[in-house]
């Protein structure tokens, strides 16, 4: 009975917020838009990033190396031939990436996979051996993918990057991948794949006399999050319709390692929260950066004032407020329920 | 390749080298001791260098003195770091560590973006290291000399302190294994603090010497040679002080061969260090030198 | 076949140090084998050795008739050794009943695929890992623990969660590291009551490093005691007892006064 109930309070909320959103589309400035889009694909991209940092624990910092190959790989198969022609000046484009096409759907499917095999072949060296070692492989392809993506301009059109990407992304694309990289993801963490996960962050050498094999677990865990991410590269491209390698900045990844801290390191829920607070806040925070004029005063805005900002806010969680928002719980409809019921019988005494 | 070329690209080679290297040791000291990448590595060379620049530039700083102000704040620097941001989470789980240490990097970096501005400042190159000696067809820049008698220097005095003070001794112990440490009575936040400083003025040297040979002072000029030093950290086998060395060593060289030998390949000189990880992990994740991984 | 484990001439060397030497130990089904020594004896790395987590350097592990030496961790346990630890390792953020769960990993037929959608095999086997679960936690008496966090136990139920984690792989060989090390005597007492009924009723066969020799004694069929890595007495308790090499080993240790304790209690 309480799973039937479940269901049905989660597909009203779905209906709710898809009625918001419609609303949203028709009467909402631009801007607002923008920001709506925002906050679901950081919701996408936080939630898949808690899962290999908050729920198999290791420590990945390559969610913009992701994004990027997300990006490229999605924009590379919906390019016209022709928009591909043109603008591929100094090296045409590798035959027969030049003359394909497929529709945004296919090709965000493209970008989750390419990304998620590109997690594989880094998951191999750096997971057959214990220690922190993806934190910086994960860094440093972050790097590397600059460097070839410059380098191969019959792919990526190099420095120049791509341009005049149709602008596919909207309201429902990124709000449908977002409610349903939630769900895919919560699925998996509550299965028996999402328990292992959770064994070998907590002990590995226990997890694997338990007969877990952590080197698979965290593949696992590691090429599903890259393949969420990669769809979200996709999304983000055809959202701001020019990419290039530079694009892509760590600055990504900082703000996604905020967001799941501030949420809470393992709990998804937290992460969905966080990014939401974190991605408006952010667009609030943006005066610090801007020139604007407060109270009559000329302020000059500061670069880089932001980053000051979310560094000591990061540090500070870390430091004296380690679970964050909700700990490593989760939202349940019990749970909200109880606490419903128990504000309400407050309120009647 | 000619003979003279080799040699002459032995001498680019060993010079970036040096500064790998002397970036790796302290990486490679705090990985041993506390088992933590502390990202915010090589971002002291970026303090040390805008130090550095401020001694001379604004203060008008005689060399020496801007140099040794600039290792020993570096160095207390590091000290300031551990305490402040490491210290209270050494119980916790390693990923907040890591978290808390990323966040210190950026710290530093924004720090110095907002206070000191994005353009990047050109740093004064001393009269004594400028020009060339030439020997046959090879020419040796005055600076790499430079650069080489500092760092075996400075390895030298690392290695002596690491080996025959009570203090190095117990920090060798400390990243073998803490009991024994506790059992000696040495003060463990000491030795930690004391593995922070030394690294830290290693970075700090090494950071003074970048700046000499790549003039430009940003806020995120640590970024990438943190990376490759960490590299050089592991290719010599994390934990190994005379390993990071020659680990800097390697990739210096590995770096400056493969653009030499296939000049249309430098574009992609920023990522032999990443392959050379994937290959070190995937064949010997020892290291080099064969220490024993620490898990 | 009876026999289970068969280990030949096992050898553990750490840099110069040999912390084993060509241990040699058989363990039938049905039986309790004790393996005991001093502090520092190798008892513990003769488990990590076997179980997979350190490689040996010289010797064979047959398990079953299969050689297993130099097989990883988790493949090992997947063919049937469930070990504990002597520093208790449970998943301490994770519930109780997360706990046991996790160890029956290795016997879900579904994919991650299958647990997205939410077909197939999933709710079967989820339910199956569950009520197993559930039934080997009132086997040792957790029941109503379930969904508590597995560090908010106090020590003694700790390492009983970590026994019924063990059980929950299906072993054919359980191997205790120090079980017993923290409970008071009315509870080693019942654990070893408890271990005996194991026994009988799943037909297992069991490895017990422990240090309290009282307990040791009542339980275990026969006793290997090494010294300093090297095996230097085999045999029944009673034999064990009395052999002049392990009361030398023992000596200036706690053995004698491990043995007053038996007598009075």
């Amino acid at each position: 009975m309480a799973v039937s109930r479940d269901r049905l309070l989660t597909v009203f909320s779905l209906f709710i917020l898809f009625s918001f959103l419609a609303y949203a589309d028709s009467n909402f400035s631009h801007y607002t838009l923008r920001i709506l889009q925002n906050i679901a694909i950081f919701i996408t991209l936080a939630v898949s990033y808690n899962l290999i940092n908050g729920i198999a624990g290791q420590f990945s910092l390559g969610p913009n190396a992701f994004l990027a190959v997300g990006a490229y790989a999605s924009a590379i198969f919906t390019l016209s031939p022709e928009e591909k022609l043109r603008s591929f000046i100094i090296e045409p484009m590798l035959w027969p990436l030049s003359v394909i096409s497929v529709p945004f759907a296919a090709s965000l499917l493209i970008a989750g996979i390419v990304t998620a095999l590109v997690a594989i072949l880094m998951a191999m060296p750096v997971f057959r051996v214990r220690g922190d070692y993806l934190a910086i492989v994960s860094l440093g392809f972050g790097e590397v993918f600059q460097v070839l993506a410059n380098n191969s301009m019959s792919i990526t059109n190099g420095s120049l990057g791509l341009k005049g990407l149709q602008p596919y992304t909207n309201l429902w694309w990124s709000w449908g991948i977002c409610v349903f990289t939630v769900f895919c993801t919560l699925r998996l963490v509550n299965s028996s794949y999402g328990r292992a996960m959770k064994a070998v962050r907590e002990d590995e050498t226990a997890a694997e006399a338990m007969g877990i094999n952590a080197f698979r677990i965290k593949t696992l865990a590691f090429a599903f999050s890259a393949f969420f991410q990669g769809v979200a590269g996709g999304l983000l491209a055809h959202l701001i319709t020019t990419i290039s390698p530079s694009l892509f900045t760590f600055m990504f990844t900082f703000n996604l390692l905020i967001i799941i801290v501030i949420g809470g390191l393992g709990s998804t829920t937290g992460s969905i929260i966080a990014a939401v607070l974190i991605t408006w806040g952010g667009e609030a925070l943006r005066f610090f950066e801007e020139p604007a004029n407060l109270f009559g005063f000329q302020y000059e805005g500061i670069p880089g004032m932001r980053m000051v900002l979310f560094s000591v806010i990061l540090i500070l969680v870390m430091l004296f407020a380690r679970s964050g928002i909700m700990g490593r719980s989760e939202f349940s409809w019990e749970g909200a329920l109880g606490w419903i019921k128990n504000k309400l019988s407050v309120m009647k005494v | 390749m000619d003979y003279s070329f080799a040699l002459q690209q032995l001498v680019y080679g060993l010079t970036v080298g040096c500064l790998y290297g002397l970036l790796a040791i302290g990486y490679s000291m705090v990985y041993g001791v506390l088992r933590l990448i502390n990202f915010a590595h090589g971002d002291l060379l970026m303090v040390s260098a805008y130090i550095g620049f401020f001694g001379i530039v604004i203060f008008h700083l005689p060399w020496p003195v801007s140099f040794a102000g600039a290792i020993a704040l570096t160095a207390l620097l590091g000290i300031l770091i551990d305490r402040g941001a490491y210290k209270p989470i050494r119980k916790s789980p390693r990923i907040n560590a890591l978290i808390t240490a990323i966040g210190v990097s950026f710290l530093l970096e924004n720090v110095a973006l907002v206070t000191i501005g994005g353009r990047p400042k050109s740093f004064p190159t001393p009269g004594f290291v400028s020009g060339a000696i030439v020997v046959g067809d090879v020419s040796i820049p005055t600076l790499s000399v430079w650069v080489f008698v500092v760092t075996v220097v400075l390895l030298t005095l690392c290695m002596a302190v690491v080996k025959k003070t009570r203090i190095g001794i117990a920090m060798r112990a400390l990243s073998r294994d803490m009991e024994t440490v506790m059992l000696m009575g040495v003060d463990k936040d000491r030795v930690i603090s004391f593995t922070f400083a030394l690294g830290s003025a290693l970075a700090a040297a090494g950071g003074i010497m970048w700046c000499m040979k790549y003039p430009a002072v940003e806020p995120f000029m640590g970024v990438i040679p943190g990376l490759k030093a960490f590299v050089a950290a592991v290719l010599g086998g994390i934990g190994s002080i005379s390993g990071a060395a020659m680990g800097g060593m390697i990739l210096g060289l590995a770096e400056v061969f493969i653009v030499a030998v296939q000049p249309e390949w430098s574009g992609y000189r920023d990522a032999v260090a990443f392959f050379l990880m994937i290959v070190i992990l995937l064949t010997r994740p020892t290291g080099i030198m064969g220490e024993r991984l620490p898990d | 076949m009876d026999l289970l484990l068969d280990i030949n001439g096992l050898s553990v060397f750490f840099g110069g140090v040999q912390a084993l030497n060509k241990l040699s130990l058989q363990i039938r089904k049905g039986e309790i084998i004790g393996l005991i020594g001093p502090n520092g004896a190798g008892k513990t790395t003769a488990f990590n050795a076997i179980t997979g987590r350190i490689h040996p350097s010289e010797g064979s592990v047959f398990f079953c008739g299969k050689e297993i030496t130099g097989w990883p961790a988790p493949r090992i346990a997947r063919n049937g050794i469930a070990r504990t630890f002597q520093n208790i390792k449970l998943y301490e953020d994770l519930s109780v009943i997360e706990n046991v769960m996790i160890a029956a990993h290795s016997s879900i037929s579904y994919s991650f695929i299958e647990a997205i959608l939410g077909v197939g095999r999933y709710s079967r086997d989820e339910a199956r890992i569950k009520s197993r679960a559930y039934e080997l936690l009132e086997l040792m008496n957790l029941g109503e623990l379930a969904s508590e966090q597995a560090n908010s136990l106090p020590y003694g139920s700790q390492r009983k969660l970590e026994i019924a984690r063990a059980l929950a792989l299906n072993p054919r060989l359980l191997l205790l590291d120090e079980p017993v090390a923290g409970m008071n005597p009315t509870e080693t007492r019942e654990f070893g009551q408890f271990l005996l009924t194991l026994r009988d009723n799943l037909s297992i066969g069991v490895g017990l490093i422990d240090h309290d020799m009282s307990f040791v004694m009542e339980v275990c069929d026969m006793i290997r005691v090494i010294d300093h890595g090297i095996p230097i007495a085999w045999g029944t308790p009673s034999v064990v007892r009395n052999d002049p090499k392990v009361i030398s080993a023992y000596l200036g240790t706690d053995f004698n006064g491990a043995m007053d304790n038996h007598a009075t209690n």
